[in-house]
């Protein structure tokens, strides 16, 4: 069971805000999703190894060359809000 | 025929002969961009005048839409989502390098389900795209916009990506030919990441042929995408043979049980006796684990999904939001405003949702579960194809559903992925190509899968039995 709670819990995770109305809602869709994904638990994984890519790839490396990059200007370019070359952002510390 | 209903082998044809140039090409398509694209919303953002590269090839001076998911430089590149509000990349995504290398004249952004979350393109920002066969019906997601910019020829062709099925079930309901190509075919370089390990650009097209053709020109390896594989690529246009005698292709049972259509499962068993006539041998075979594929891919998918989400914060581009009254702190205020208004009901869902499975106390119940089981499911592709060449089956259950008829009900708009989502799991390339209509006159698609980097095997079968039948030659009327 997933609760409205948990939802809360899990919306401040992922840092989104939700009211009361909106994680109702939500705990209703989840928990329905979560009742289909139950399915998995029929099958035996014991022996089973995870695959997190499909690839045979291992430590993929290039050569240590300096190229052109970005570069601090193109990159505060599309900042909401920048000052002096850098990204503006409201107050961290209190 | 007008030219915007031509496809792009035909066009570069008239092009090469000088009996058309590639501004009367893009004029047409552009037209049919001005006449109907209020209607069928296939385009996020409409470029008033191509773009394009002044020092390019100029070899293929094709118009062609490109998914919204992918960054074009100095133009609107927004996922179909409000958080992304006026974000213009400062770089080029690899595929639109290459594309605009060779000519290509883009369009401009194609509509899609947000952050390509949906299967209907309904959860766009910019509102649903509609299906150029039926206005009332969904062109299937999250690709739609790219698959119904083709059918309407509104484009020549397109980009999208596909994640669970977002290139191939859309195409179907569309009746195009749309590709996922094999997991490392494709760099991956500024697309924008739903789910990094399933995550694939592939074609949206008009007939194999030009299938074939775009897979070409955006196909290798790329240094900037770590997992595109360093392959050689073959010329695919040389996989259209027309030679299937002695292939041996799978029908995998489990594709056809309760929920498929019968419309389309007839039209599937006719496309078989199509190709039976050319010398394919078939055999119905079993993938054991195709129930399981949906549960897996939506704990796989959402996990990554959260993570790779985690970067539209408001902090550095696109929208940025400040609740009204304080909440926590004033950063953390930003952080949960701007996603709120930020995202649309669908993302919220499948960021939770990846977020629960991956929280402490629950990843190894469900993240290390899914990951074992696609373990299981990509092992069953694998011991298909030491016997088979290639697996035939139907890209969705059903055709194009009505607009609203799904969208209240997350789990079953997640099911109509079924067919589509195990190809994505395993890595391997699959094809959607039409195959027919119902009797509603809805498109109706039919999936061809080979072996990872055999997508030369999909194009020799799949443009056999387009040689062979009609389908793909009845344009819609609007």
């Amino acid at each position: 069971m997933i609760s409205k709670k948990d939802v809360q819990y899990i919306s401040h995770l992922s840092r989104i805000y939700t009211d009361d109305h909106e994680a109702e809602a939500l705990a209703k869709n989840l928990e329905g999703i979560l009742t289909y994904i139950e399915k998995l638990k029929k099958l035996d994984i014991k022996n089973v190894k995870p695959t997190s890519h499909v690839l045979p790839l291992k430590n993929v490396f290039r050569d240590d060359i300096l190229k052109e990059s970005l570069g601090q200007k193109n990159a505060t370019k599309i900042a909401v809000k920048s000052e002096k070359g850098s990204f503006k952002v409201p107050q961290v510390i209190e | 025929m007008k030219l915007n209903e031509l496809t792009a082998h035909e066009l570069l044809d008239l092009i090469k002969t000088k009996k058309e140039t590639a501004a009367s090409i893009f004029s047409a398509v552009k037209r049919a961009i001005d006449a109907l694209d209020k209607k069928i919303n296939a385009y996020a953002h409409i470029s008033e005048k191509p773009i394009e590269s002044t020092d390019s090839s100029k070899e293929n001076p094709i118009p062609i839409a490109i998914k919204d998911n992918i960054c074009i430089k100095d133009y609107l590149t927004t996922c179909s989502s409000h958080i992304l509000e006026g974000f213009k990349p400062p770089y080029n995504a690899t595929v639109v390098n290459k594309l605009l290398d060779s000519g290509a004249l883009i369009t401009g952004h194609a509509n899609m389900d947000e952050f390509a979350f949906g299967s209907s393109t309904e959860t766009s920002f910019f509102g649903p795209t509609r299906n150029p066969w039926n206005l009332e019906c969904v062109p299937g997601g999250s690709s739609g916009g790219s698959a119904a910019a083709v059918a309407a020829n509104e484009a020549i062709w397109a980009l999208g990506s596909d994640t669970g099925g977002s290139i191939r079930q859309p195409a179907s309901f569309c009746g195009v030919v749309g590709l996922k190509p094999t997991y490392g075919r494709v760099s991956r370089y500024g697309l924008i990441a739903f789910a990094s390990s399933l995550d694939q650009i592939g074609p949206l097209t008009k007939d194999v042929e030009d299938s074939a053709l775009l897979l070409n020109l955006i196909s290798g390896h790329d240094e900037m995408d770590s997992t595109s594989a360093n392959l050689s690529v073959p010329d695919y246009a040389k996989a259209l043979t027309g030679d299937i005698r002695n292939l041996k292709i799978g029908i995998p049972k489990e594709y056809f049980i309760e929920g498929i259509d019968p419309e389309v499962k007839t039209n599937i068993m006719e496309a078989i006796e199509v190709l039976k006539k050319k010398g394919a041998q078939f055999k119905e075979i079993s993938l054991p684990h195709t129930e399981y594929a949906v549960a897996t891919y939506y704990i796989l998918a959402t996990a990554e999904a959260s993570s790779n989400l985690a970067r539209f914060d408001g902090v550095e581009y696109g929208l940025r939001c400040h609740p009204k009254e304080k909440r926590r702190t004033p950063i953390i205020d930003m952080y949960e405003e701007t996603r709120r208004q930020g995202f649309g009901q669908e993302a919220k869902r499948r960021i939770m949702l990846g977020t629960y499975s991956l929280s402490s106390g629950y990843y190894d119940a469900y993240y290390l579960r899914a990951q074992k089981v696609r373990t299981l499911i990509k092992n069953d592709f694998d011991e298909a194809f030491k016997e088979f060449d290639a697996i035939l089956t139907p890209t969705s259950p059903t055709t194009a559903f009505k607009i609203g008829e799904k969208a209240s009900d997350p789990l079953s708009m997640y099911l109509s992925d079924i067919y589509t989502i195990s190809a994505n799991l395993a890595g391997i390339p699959a094809l959607s190509l039409p195959c027919g209509f119902s009797k509603d006159g809805l498109p109706i698609g039919l999936q061809v899968m080979a072996k990872p980097f055999d997508e030369e095997m999909i194009f020799r079968v799949a443009h056999t039995y387009e040689q062979n039948t009609d389908w793909h030659k009845k344009k819609v009327t609007l």
